[in-house]
């Protein structure tokens, strides 16, 4: 089995191009879904080609409409960054561990596609573009078209997630949540971004998502529009309605971790303080 | 196969293993550094925590091929240093080492949060030894021994 570790990135490209390998970032997830009996090498089913010492990917950059980040950049660097958006610094704080941070990279967070992946929900209310890139081409493709469904996600064999970019915004307003078991290291059970724009007591811009409240992250484009242009008072006037609207995409998967009821209940509630703290 | 090379406390070494291979098996089976240990071996506990140019990482999930021109040091590098004396008698004064199965994790812990942040509060030491499980002390001694070591060895880090 071909375990390769490129030199450069464009060594990178043309390794992907040729046979059909498993990209290894920091192996945070992937390590731990291979894994086998102590002392016996992990049972990656393909081969893989190790990219976290491309310091190619290690980037992040201001530019006027975006910011980049290589997607080769730890959870632990872009926490520590100035340029970092404070809704993804509020993420990252709370996400693993000092050593996982140091290690897991937001390619392979994006890449592992988890209903319950942190940084999720806070890209989906960034409106943030995954960069792909193979050696034929590069595009771009927003995070919630990436994300198609839990692991699943539209990337072709021979491509890479090269950076992240998010969009310049005048977002004021923002919160992010996660009520999970023990606070540090439990993948989340739910997640909640929101983020905001108030002018005059009139709401320019409001975003929200969820994460591991279904199949892949909740964000409704429709039923935000609807808050646009209404004032801070009717808002809260209408508070009811809104939540009744949210709580029909909020389904949670059942399982052991915690009952679907408590968690929808959970998230609306979180949505609701975010709206009244406005 | 690959040869990867790279500094284990302080010597330069090269291995042809596989990229893949658990940093946490060659550590202890290929260099004999048994004072790193294996917990869970899924990433939760910090047992096997060593240190990749000073910053903690767990090694029982940090594929060897990362490790490439990196340097590494375990509890056993780290030992013969000023900074793991003051922290050992801290720990030790505090009540802080009981079974004694987490401690070179935890002493890791702290030499990384240390290195970033010399004075950390009580609140940056329970974040920083977050990634570390205790099943005997109770965290309250392990905050108290990382406060103490930070000011007694001012200047160390
Ligand atoms: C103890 C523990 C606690 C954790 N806590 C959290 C938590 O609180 N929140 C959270 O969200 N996650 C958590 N995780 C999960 C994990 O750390 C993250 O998902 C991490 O960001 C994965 O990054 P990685 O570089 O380690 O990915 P890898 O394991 O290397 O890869 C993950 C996936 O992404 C793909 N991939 C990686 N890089 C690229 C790329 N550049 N292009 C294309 N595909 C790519 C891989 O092929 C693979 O499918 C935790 C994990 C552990 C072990
Ligand atoms: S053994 Fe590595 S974290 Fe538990
Ligand atoms: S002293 Fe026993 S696990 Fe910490």
């Amino acid at each position: 089995m071909k375990n390769l570790i490129p030199k450069t990135y464009a060594e990178a490209l043309e390794m992907l191009n040729n046979d059909n390998l498993r990209i290894l970032a920091g192996g945070t997830d992937l390590m731990i879904q291979n894994r086998s009996w102590s002392n016996m090498l992990p049972d990656f089913k393909t081969g893989t080609i190790l990219i976290f010492n491309l310091e190619e990917l290690k980037y992040m950059v201001q530019e006027e409409h975006f910011l980049h980040i290589g997607s080769g950049m730890t959870l632990e660097d872009i926490k520590d960054n100035e340029l970092t958006p404070k809704l993804l610094v509020d993420a990252l704080k709370i996400m693993a561990s000092p050593a996982i941070r140091n290690m897991a990279t937001i390619g392979g967070n994006i890449g592992n596609a988890s209903p319950a992946g942190d940084s999720l929900p806070v890209l989906y209310v960034l409106n943030a573009l995954v960069v792909l890139e193979s050696v034929e081409a590069m595009r771009d493709v927003p995070i919630h078209d990436f994300i198609i469904g839990p692991g699943k996600k539209t990337i072709k064999q021979n491509e890479i997630i090269k950076e992240i970019k998010i969009p310049t915004n005048n977002l004021t307003i923002v919160k992010f949540d996660k009520i999970g078991g023990r606070k540090a290291d439990a993948i989340s059970k739910i997640s909640f971004a929101g983020a905001a724009h108030v002018k005059n007591n009139i709401i320019q811009d409001f975003r929200v998502a969820f994460g591991a409240v279904g199949p892949t992250v909740v964000r409704k484009y429709d039923l935000e529009s609807h808050l646009v242009g209404l004032t801070l008072d009717d808002v809260s006037l209408n508070i009811k309605e809104i939540l009744s609207e949210y709580g029909k995409y909020i389904r949670p998967i059942d399982d052991q971790r915690s009952n679907k009821e408590y968690r929808k209940e959970v998230a609306l509630n979180l949505l609701e303080s975010f709206i009244l703290s406005l | 196969m690959a040869k990867i090379k790279f500094t284990l406390n302080n010597k330069v070494v090269e291995i042809e293993e596989s990229p893949t291979a658990r940093l946490l098996d060659i550590l202890r089976d290929k260099y004999d550094f048994v004072g790193v240990k294996e917990g869970c071996g899924e990433g939760e506990c910090g047992a096997c925590a060593v240190l990749i140019n000073d910053k903690i990482v767990n090694s029982c999930i940090v594929p060897l091929g990362t490790v490439e021109g990196k340097s590494i040091v375990t509890i056993e590098g780290f030992s013969k240093t000023k900074r793991h004396e003051v922290l050992r008698e801290s720990f030790e004064e505090e009540g802080a080492v009981q079974c004694g199965f987490c401690t070179p994790g935890m002493l890791i812990a702290s030499e990384s949060l240390l290195n970033t942040n010399p004075h950390p509060t009580d609140e940056e030491i329970k974040i920083g030894l977050s990634g570390n499980l205790c099943r005997c002390t109770g965290y309250n001694m392990i905050i108290k021994a990382v406060k103490s070591a930070s000011k007694k060895g001012d200047g160390l880090w």
